[in-house]
């Protein structure tokens, strides 16, 4: 009995989350013209993956209690990296992919060294990295656009249907938890992550390898940014270095992880949380396109219902037990 | 011309003996970018190049006050972007209005900037939203309406003549823009350090229960602080419009980070609680300098992305490092 509280306890956020999504989903589902068919889901998944990722990788970081600002740009470098690289016989292909993946992995690792080494607060700190990413993406991409010899083979498997029903892009979202996150999450530097978002200073004085989990923490986020500019450009066949594209993703991976229940304080969450926070963000966008509203209020209609979604769930006023706890 | 600027800070706070570390590595590094500015081109430290310099970064310089304000209490505000349009939105809007309307323009601008402010300012001091969030949430609320209100169309009203005198012209070769920019930095200054409020800013940065233990009413100060935060991005807008002629969408987006950074690179801790106004002018004037540089040297758009920042990321190892964790 008490061991079900707790576990509820601890998932509140992903249930919140979840719940969510599915509201607004099946809200989304039964007023499309379509119905509830393969193709609707399909298409919804491949919007919903791709933000996913993004919060997965923001939200590797938050729970150290840092911020990842340049999430967004390096999922940009990585798209425009990826248009180069995806050419060619299957193993070519491989090695592109491979290339990209360590590409953001190099990427987390700069912001790491940043962070830890240098001690810089990561939100500056990602803002300036962010800047310097950018840049390499610009160079690689002064216009958008893509190899011609690009091999569609892998980009057409990784966003179709598998059996004809689940979209290839969900199953690649569930291995990414089940393969990555899941194993992290039980292993030392995840336990380590959790701690030292918490309180530094305590998992510190436990001894706990708080460099190293963190260093983790920041690769598997460029990691994550990368399988989203992976799965960009399989969507778009291109590469594209657009600065606003990027800054969207950086701002909306924040909304989306706040939407999923991870503390922006760092200690609490998980990256399933974020998946289903991104899921329901982008189901409040579609559901303002199904109910035909004027294209010219939908940003205004999306702003208002992120606002009173995020404020709610992240609302500390709710949670206080006494006055002072207020401003703890 | 930055000497100006910084003597009328600094005269202001006799009372500060110790040398501002931060600070003067920050003038350190304007003088190095300034030199090597000047082996490219002698016309760098021509007195028109460096007014005109000032002239550009007193916009960056009027939205980095209000940044600093919320950043002393150990929050951001990332909805400068939208408020800066939408100040200069409703400025212009306003003029179309007729000519009670031309009069209104700038405090109607600035009082919206205001209105999206105190949005914010409830949210993270009275329903306890971190204010990434809220503010997050806010910009792109201001970003829904001014796309609505335009049609997401570059606006046809233009701005106001007193707009256009404010930011566009000068006298006796001095910017007004600049003018505008010592005014509102000195009254930044008497309120940080010559009012009580000011004093509660700095408390509430470095601890907000003791703050609010010593009797200060931290919630309504935070809240204030946003408002001002709003106002000045919005005034920012308004001055843009005025120095552009009209309002134009989006033309906030570039001024979010260089704010953040100008504060930032200033000395100003982003934890709150720690920095100066005369941090945050050096800063200001370093990133304006920085970006003229290298659109001067002529780099391509990625270099120039690069090498801004790498050259942030290394100013802030030099001095913006925080404490190791130990004990």
């Amino acid at each position: 009995m008490k061991d079900w509280r707790f576990w509820f306890n601890e998932q509140r956020g992903t249930l919140l989350a979840l719940a969510i999504f599915i509201v607004m989903f099946g809200f989304y589902v039964l007023n499309h013209p379509a119905g509830f068919t393969a193709n609707v889901v399909q298409t919804a998944a491949n919007k919903g993956v791709l933000l996913a990722l993004v919060a997965m990788a923001q939200t590797f970081v938050v729970l150290t209690a840092g911020i990842d600002l340049s999430v967004g740009m390096v999922f940009i470098l990585c798209n425009c990296l990826a248009s180069y690289v995806i050419v060619g016989s299957p193993l070519m292909v491989a090695g592109g992919v491979l290339a990209v993946v360590l590409t953001g992995a190099v990427c987390g690792a700069v912001n790491a060294a940043i962070v830890i080494l240098g001690r810089l607060q990561p939100i500056v700190a990602t803002i300036a990295s962010g800047a310097v990413f950018f840049g390499v993406a610009l160079w690689l991409r002064p216009f958008p656009g893509s190899d011609p010899t690009f091999s569609s083979d892998l980009a057409d498997a990784l966003t179709g249907k598998v059996f004809g029903v689940i979209p290839a892009s969900l199953i690649f979202l569930a291995a990414t938890v089940v393969l990555i996150w899941i194993p992290f999450r039980r292993s030392v530097s995840g336990r380590t992550v959790y701690a030292a978002g918490s309180s530094e200073v305590a998992a510190f004085m436990s001894g706990m390898p708080i460099r190293r989990a963190k260093f983790l923490a920041y690769v598997l986020s460029g990691v994550f940014a990368s399988f989203a500019g992976l799965y960009l450009t399989f969507f778009t066949y291109s590469g594209e270095a657009s600065a606003a594209n990027g800054n969207t993703y950086t701002l909306y991976s924040i909304a989306a992880v706040v939407l999923g229940g991870v503390s922006l304080f760092g200690g609490r969450g998980s990256a399933i949380g974020a998946i289903f926070g991104a899921l329901a963000f982008r189901a409040i966008g579609d559901l303002l396109f199904v109910f035909e509203i004027d294209p010219l209020w939908q940003p205004l209609f999306q702003g208002i219902v992120l606002l009173l979604a995020v404020s709610v769930g992240a609302a500390r006023l709710f949670q206080v037990r006494n006055r002072l706890d207020l401003f703890g | 011309m930055s000497d100006t600027t910084a003597q009328a800070a600094t005269k202001s706070r006799p009372w500060r003996q110790r040398i501002d570390l931060p600070v003067v590595t920050a003038f350190g590094c304007i003088v190095i970018l300034l030199a090597i500015g000047s082996l490219y081109s002698p016309n760098f430290l021509s007195p028109e190049y460096l007014l005109q310099q000032l002239k550009v970064g007193a916009f960056l310089g009027v939205i980095a006050t209000g940044m600093m304000l919320v950043i002393l209490l150990g929050q951001i505000d990332l909805s400068v972007p939208w408020t800066v349009t939408l100040g200069a939105m409703m400025a212009s809007a306003a003029v179309s209005w007729g000519p009670a309307g031309e009069v209104f323009a700038i405090p109607f601008g600035v009082l919206c900037g205001i209105a999206i402010g105190l949005v914010n300012g409830i949210g993270v001091a009275y329903l306890r939203i971190p204010s990434m969030i809220i503010t997050l949430a806010v910009n792109a609320v201001a970003q829904g309406l001014m796309v609505a209100y335009t049609g997401g169309f570059a606006p046809q009203d233009s701005a106001s003549a007193a707009m256009k005198v404010l930011a566009a012209q000068s006298t006796f070769g001095v910017p007004h823009a600049v003018l505008v920019w010592v005014v509102v930095g000195a009254l930044a200054v008497f309120m940080l350090t010559r009012t009580t409020f000011g004093r509660a800013v700095y408390g509430i940065g470095n601890k907000e229960v003791a703050a609010y233990l010593s009797g200060v009413p931290t919630q309504r100060v935070v809240m204030i602080a946003f408002a001002l935060c709003g106002g000045l991005a919005a005034f920012g807008g308004v001055l843009l419009a005025g120095y552009a002629g009209k309002a134009a969408q989006s033309m906030g987006d570039a001024y979010l980070l260089p704010a953040i950074a100008a504060v930032v690179l200033g000395g100003t801790s982003i934890l709150g609680g720690r920095g100066s106004y005369l941090g945050t002018v050096a800063g200001v004037i370093l990133i304006t300098l920085l970006q003229s540089i290298l659109s001067v040297m002529q780099i391509a758009e990625f270099g120039r992305q690069i090498i801004y920042g790498v050259v942030i990321i290394g100013m802030l190892l030099l001095y913006g490092r925080s404490g190791k964790v130990s004990s």
